[in-house]
């Protein structure tokens, strides 16, 4: 009860912030980051991404909403090519990391997915040691120096606002951390290697409210840095955290603009009832 | 009305928890009933029991006293007696013991059935010695005195101290002996083995005989035929001090006879031991069946060559299928099109492990023995053909038929762990710029890890009690030497070796003495069972630290 009592003012709080947020976002205004042009995407025979067109703008937090499979994880997981695990999917179209098509056989899988860093839904720590955890990405690219790594550990936890609830424990098990601290664990994991974009997938919805509130400060925070991409089901979590939203439905775009104005002034219908409850 | 009650009691699910708790209990019982058999029958026999001493009068026959060691006992009812058995009135039953009467190469028996009818009364005299000797099984008298070339040294009370003293004296001098024969003159003969490959190596190689090499080797050679020479000075030095002492002693049935000290291991008085004197020397024998080497054929003394040799085999098992398995199961599972060759393979792998064993067997011995064995001495040991190095069974050869025999036991279980991996924890490796290969060697393999040690178990336990396929591929009944010894290259893994399991096979069954193999069938069997429940702790206790480790995510 207490939780969610915080929550709810924390909440407040936040709106106040986004309200202060100063001068009206527009998107002619923004650098773009990623630029995706008549993107379809098939799972086999059945299309799940139709003719999409976005452009997502530097060091701001986009929100994708809508209805469970409107394709908008599917989406998401296109910025760093995590489709590629699966058999059978087909793209059409461009998607764009800083101009570049980052479908194109001459980008590295590996490299592209460092630039372009995923939190998921549920909290997945590695079954090593918190420290471990953090620095697994950095011995990936074989920085193996204990200074190095000590120092980067320690600004990523600070980065991912981990550092004070573990810097006693570092070497003990992060399965042993709770929900919220090993999702926020599994971001700065993400941050050590210092990624230009941060793709979240639902990274609240496993969540209880406090743990969601932090993460959502958290987020507030990290577009300072990154530009953050985040997929949610939670309408005011779209609302309190993010820029720019988009609206997806059955597999298309429908409507893309400033969170302020998607929110309080949509320009279709479905838009308007979906983030009203009509359905959805 | 009582209709329904048992409806309402069939409903609960009552029967259901008893049938299952029943299926539980009854395999518990069985297993354990099994163990204690085993434990009982096989421990039971390393006891000091006392011996008696009874006069025996059979109908028909001289009386005579009968000495020995009450081992069974039985009641037989008199309808199935003999009809020519004196039975008396009324009498309606028949009660038998079998003696251990000892003695072999006397009496012609060691073991013989007495009727209680015929029994005298029965006594325990403190000075009966049991004896344990080196050649035809136990020997059970009286001591008389104690001779030195013939003349007698002490008699009566003093027979006895002087008896222990002296034997004290001729097992050190056995000791020395057997360390000579086993370790120092089997290094020259070592020697001269390799300087004789030496020699042949530069015939085959068609190095004229003028070469100064072939001095040399014949230089090495008399040096150590110099040292062989010394050698068997010294030892026939010993076997003279060895034959020195002699015992006179009295059999059960008044006859005299003289036993030199050589040919005695050990001797105590039973009759004479309180209950700790008997622990101690209780304990005393069950480290000497333990840690010794087998006599009389296979019926006497201890097994530890079996013993290590079963634990070699699957140490070297665990070895080869380990990295074998889990790379293939790797494969299969992470790398593999998933499809229908692959789902072929998965059967057929899985239908290894149901071909019987000693299929295996014989194919160890054709492909491995002969070809590949065959192949390696053709190619690295021409110098000793024709007689076989690799090319003939052993211990290299039944590991690996053993690790072949397990492999689909380990491909099974590694492919079950790697699919319990939560893909989140693949899919979190990879978002942070892992290929698939460092994914597998970071997350994916350890968290499997104690899938793998599974499977590791699963093999030891099966490749432990496997006898059929050994005796094929290197099992023998008795090795000349273990596979691990002083003399380079330490681990010999084209020798011959000895098994526990191939053991109580042999002991059972190809014994020419029953009743004196029948406790070290048990005895040995329960040290199989010892061994199999070690290695698999031990392999627990591994999976186990690595659960820790790698615990997976509850939440």
């Amino acid at each position: 009860m207490e939780a969610v009592n915080q929550n709810k003012s924390a909440a407040r709080s936040i709106d106040i912030e986004s309200m202060q947020r100063g001068p009206k976002l527009n998107l002619a205004d923004e650098t773009a980051c990623i630029e995706i042009k008549n993107f379809n995407l098939f799972y086999g025979e059945a299309q799940a991404l139709k003719d999409i067109n976005l452009t997502i703008p530097r060091h701001r937090v986009t929100a994708f909403i809508g209805p469970s499979g409107c394709g908008k994880s599917t989406f998401l997981r296109c910025f760093n090519r995590m489709n590629d695990l699966i058999d059978n999917v087909n793209i059409q179209g461009e998607l764009l990391l800083d101009g570049e098509d980052l479908n194109s056989p001459a980008v590295n899988v590996s490299d592209l997915r460092r630039k372009v860093g995923m939190v998921f839904q549920k909290p997945n720590p590695f079954p090593k040691t918190i420290y471990e955890n953090v620095a697994y990405g950095l011995r990936l690219q074989g920085i193996n120096d204990r200074q190095t790594l000590d120092k980067v550990v320690e600004k990523s936890l600070k980065g991912a606002a981990l550092w004070d609830e573990v810097k006693d424990r570092l070497q003990s098990s992060a399965m042993g951390l709770s929900g919220g601290q090993q999702q926020r664990l599994v971001i700065a994991r993400a941050i050590a290697i210092e990624p230009e974009v941060l793709l979240l997938d639902e990274p609240a919805s496993a969540l209880d409210p406090l743990s969601t509130l932090k993460i959502e400060e958290l987020i507030y925070e990290l577009k300072e840095k990154y530009t953050i991409v985040i997929v949610t089901h939670n309408m005011q979590q779209a609302a309190r955290v993010s820029d720019y939203t988009a609206f997806m439905y059955m597999g298309e775009l429908i409507e893309f603009g400033a969170t302020d104005e998607l929110f309080t002034n949509p320009s279709k219908k479905q838009t308007e009832d979906y983030i009203t409850g009509r359905y959805g | 009305m009582s209709n329904s009650t048992f409806k309402s009691w069939y409903q609960s699910g009552s029967p259901w928890v008893w049938l299952n708790a029943g299926a539980v209990s009854i395999s518990l019982i069985a297993v354990i009933g099994l163990v204690l058999l085993i434990a009982v029958r096989g421990l039971s026999h390393f006891w000091p029991a006392d011996i008696m001493s009874v006069e025996y009068n059979e109908p028909g026959l001289e009386p005579t006293v009968l000495m020995g060691e009450k081992v069974n006992h039985e009641v037989v009812p008199a309808e199935r007696v003999p009809s020519d058995y004196p039975l008396k009135e009324g009498q309606t039953t028949v009660e038998r013991y079998l003696l251990k009467i000892g003695n072999r190469d006397q009496f012609g028996l060691d073991f013989r059935w007495v009727n209680k009818d015929w029994m005298g009364e029965i006594s325990y005299p403190k000075d009966i010695l049991a004896i344990e000797r080196r050649e035809w099984g136990h020997f059970y008298g009286y001591l008389l005195s104690v001779q030195q070339q013939g003349e007698t040294v002490a008699e009566g009370e003093q027979a006895w101290p002087e008896f222990q003293q002296r034997l004290e004296r001729s097992n050190n001098l056995v000791a020395e002996i057997k360390y000579i024969e086993k370790i120092e003159i089997g290094k020259i003969n070592q020697a001269l083995e390799s300087l004789r490959l030496d020699e042949r190596r530069l015939e085959l190689d068609g190095v004229p005989e003028d070469n100064p090499a072939y001095a040399e080797i014949e230089a090495a050679k008399a040096l150590e035929n110099e040292k062989y020479a010394k050698l068997q000075t010294r030892l026939s030095e010993l076997n003279q001090a060895l034959v020195r002492d002699q015992v006179v002693l009295q059999m059960s049935n008044g006859q005299e006879v003289i036993l030199p000290l050589a040919k005695i291991v050990d001797v105590v008085k039973p009759n004479e031991m309180n209950r700790l004197e008997k622990m101690q020397h209780y304990f005393h024998e069950v480290w000497k069946f333990v840690s010794g080497e087998p006599r009389e054929a296979n019926t006497e003394g201890g097994i530890f060559p079996a013993i290590f040799g079963t634990v070699m085999m699957v140490l070297i098992m665990s070895v080869i299928v380990t990295p074998f398995g889990v790379i293939a199961a790797i494969y299969l599972k992470e790398y593999a099109k998933q499809g229908f060759i692959t789902r072929t393979i998965r059967i057929a792998v899985n239908n290894l492990a149901g071909v019987p064993s000693i299929v295996y067997g014989v194919f160890g011995l054709g492909f491995f023995v002969y070809f590949l064995g065959g192949n390696i001495d053709e190619i690295f040991f021409q110098a000793k053909l024709p007689s076989p190095t690799f090319g003939q069974p052993g211990l290299m050869w039944a590991s690996l038929t053993l690790a072949i025999l397990t492999v689909p036991v380990v491909i099974v279980a590694t492919e079950e762990g790697l699919s319990r991996i939560p893909r989140a924890m693949r899919e979190g490796s990879l978002a942070l710029g892992a290929t698939k290969a460092e994914t597998l060697w970071r997350t994916v393999i350890p968290m499997a890890a104690p899938a793998m040690m599974t499977g590791l178990i699963l093999a030891v336990a099966r490749a432990a009690g496997e006898v059929a396929p050994l005796m094929m591929v290197g099992v023998v009944k008795l090795a000349p030497a273990l596979a691990v010894d002083s003399v380079a290259p330490y681990l010999h893994l084209d020798r011959q070796f000895m098994h526990l399991g191939f053991h109580i096979y042999d002991v059972g069954f190809q014994s020419p003495n029953v009743e004196a193999a029948r406790p070290l069938v048990y005895a040995t069997a329960f040290l199989l069972l010892l061994i199999i429940v070690v290695l698999n702790l031990t392999a627990i206790s591994i999976r186990n630290r690595l659960r820790e480790n790698f615990k997976a995510s509850d939440n």
